[in-house]
């Protein structure tokens, strides 16, 4: 990314990135503080890609231990926010 | 010459769309080079070629609905004659089967003009089923009208249109009910369990990825993979495919690895010679035959090669997995949730994660001694994680 982005703008492409892994989801019905595991199909490995769309969208290196952190929309957006300042 | 034909993917498939062809005429094609985009009931599969040499003819066209068997092009294999392909073309009629890997033990009987080539048995079962044999085009060796053939054909809607995708969700439906049906049917399963101290391989494996970047991570499911396919080396019955009244053993192994499909359904695609990759390669490939599958573009002989499929329902929060054989396979192993159990350890009770294997497998192959050397050995080696 060339700039940081508004949190709205990360949240639109959080969701596009999720509507990638997960294109029968209607995006619109994803609740931003329920894990993505608890409200989507997906699997072990679509969270896995969701976690590399997210490194190569955004640039930022995500460890292991942090998948958590990006396991609901709004810990991915604060998660990126926070990373944007570190 | 040799013959191209519609190939046969498993025990469920009878005909394929074929979507495109990948290759023109005098196009050289080498062994395993995909030839053409097959639709079929299932998904779109990329068909890979046999042979090695030049493409003499292509007899199907762009959206020819045709059965498994069937002739749809011809190739001049390296080294033969050139004279001999051009006899060959011109007497050749189409064929309407070839051998399946599944087919089932047919009455060998010498041909004749107009009689149905059909045992006793699938005859039985076509008049339960009310199939009239003399409107199929047999499967089996030489044109013979299998138990498959009528399963099919009982199953099958009678229109032939296009398939639309929620006619692909039904028939896949069909399909699988078709082929669980038969494996319930006909395979005698036994069942076996155990529990499995994930503990090494967890701790392996989070400090495996803490040297990877996160495109190039492990999931711990490859672990699983690579400890089955290595486990088949030391029983090696459970690597093979009943095929007429016998198992015939493969000289390779390849897993075939449930993948859920977005639309409803699921494959099991083959990771070929699963036991001689690294756990990173397996990786890689995992990523893409998931991919590949639910894009539908998965090729012919990952649906053919696999002898032995490895499902995983962790996930889902699945503890235990109680599998149905995917005929002609012989065994199915399926994974459950790693959950944190009272484990004893040294004479103390510790909290371990503990991932529950079970083993689906077929008594006419092998018996319960056999598959519990088999969990054993997948056990054994999983306890040893930077050895797989």
């Amino acid at each position: 990314m060339n700039r940081p982005l508004a949190p709205d703008e990360t949240r639109q492409t959080v969701l596009r990135l999720l509507g990638e892994i997960a294109p029968e989801a209607d995006l619109s019905l994803v609740k931003a503080d329920v894990s993505f595991r608890d409200q989507l199909d997906i699997d072990s490995m679509d969270f896995l890609n969701f976690v590399v769309s997210i490194h190569k969208t955004f640039g930022v290196e995500i460890r292991e231990a942090d998948y958590p952190k990006y396991s609901t929309l709004n810990g991915c957006v604060e998660e990126l926010s926070a990373n944007r300042t570190r | 010459m040799a013959d191209f034909v519609m190939p046969t993917l498993g025990s469920d498939m009878t005909e394929g769309t074929l979507v495109e062809w990948k290759k023109k005429v005098g196009d050289r094609v080498t062994k395993g080079e995909i030839i053409a985009e097959v639709d079929t009931e299932k998904s779109a599969i990329e068909v890979e070629s046999f042979f090695t040499g030049i493409i003499q003819q292509l007899i199907t066209k762009p959206g020819d609905t045709i059965p498994v068997g069937t002739v749809m092009a011809l190739i001049s294999e390296e080294g033969k004659p050139a004279e001999e392909v051009e006899v060959k073309v011109e007497a050749r009629p189409v064929k309407e089967s070839t051998p399946s890997p599944v087919s089932e033990p047919i009455v060998s009987s010498p041909t004749e003009p107009g009689r149905l080539r059909i045992s006793p048995a699938a005859k039985q079962l076509a008049a339960e089923l009310r199939v009239d044999p003399s409107t199929l085009r047999g499967t089996g060796p030489g044109g013979a009208i299998t138990l498959s053939d009528i399963h099919t054909a009982a199953a099958a809607p009678t229109n032939e249109q296009p398939i639309s995708s929620a006619d692909r969700q039904a028939k896949m439906r069909e399909i699988i009910a078709a082929a669980m049906a038969r494996s319930k049917r006909e395979i005698p399963h036994y069942y076996l369990s155990t529990a499995i101290d994930m503990g090494r391989a967890m701790t392996w494996l989070k400090e495996e990825n803490l040297k990877r970047s996160v495109t190039d991570r492990l999931l711990y499911g490859v672990l699983l993979i690579k400890a089955v396919a290595l486990a088949l080396r030391q029983v090696p019955e459970l690597n093979a495919l009943w095929k007429g009244s016998a198992a015939v053993q493969s000289p390779d192994i390849h897993i075939g690895v449930a993948v859920s499909l977005r639309q409803g359904g699921l494959v099991a695609p083959a990771l070929h010679h699963a036991d001689k990759q690294s756990l990173g390669e397996l990786m890689t490939r995992f990523q893409d035959v998931v991919k590949r599958a639910r894009a539908g573009t998965l090729r012919s002989s990952e649906f053919s090669d696999p002898t032995i499929t490895v499902t995983s329902l962790g996930d889902q929060g699945v503890e235990t997995v109680f599998g149905v054989i995917y005929p002609p396979q012989v065994a199915l192993v399926g994974f459950g949730k790693v959950v944190e159990r009272p484990w004893i350890v040294d004479s103390h009770v510790v909290s371990r994660p503990v991932v529950t294997a079970s083993l689906s497998a077929d008594h006419r192959v092998t018996d319960g001694h056999r598959g519990a050397v088999f969990l054993s050995a997948i056990d054994r080696l999983l306890q040893e994680p930077a050895q797989l």
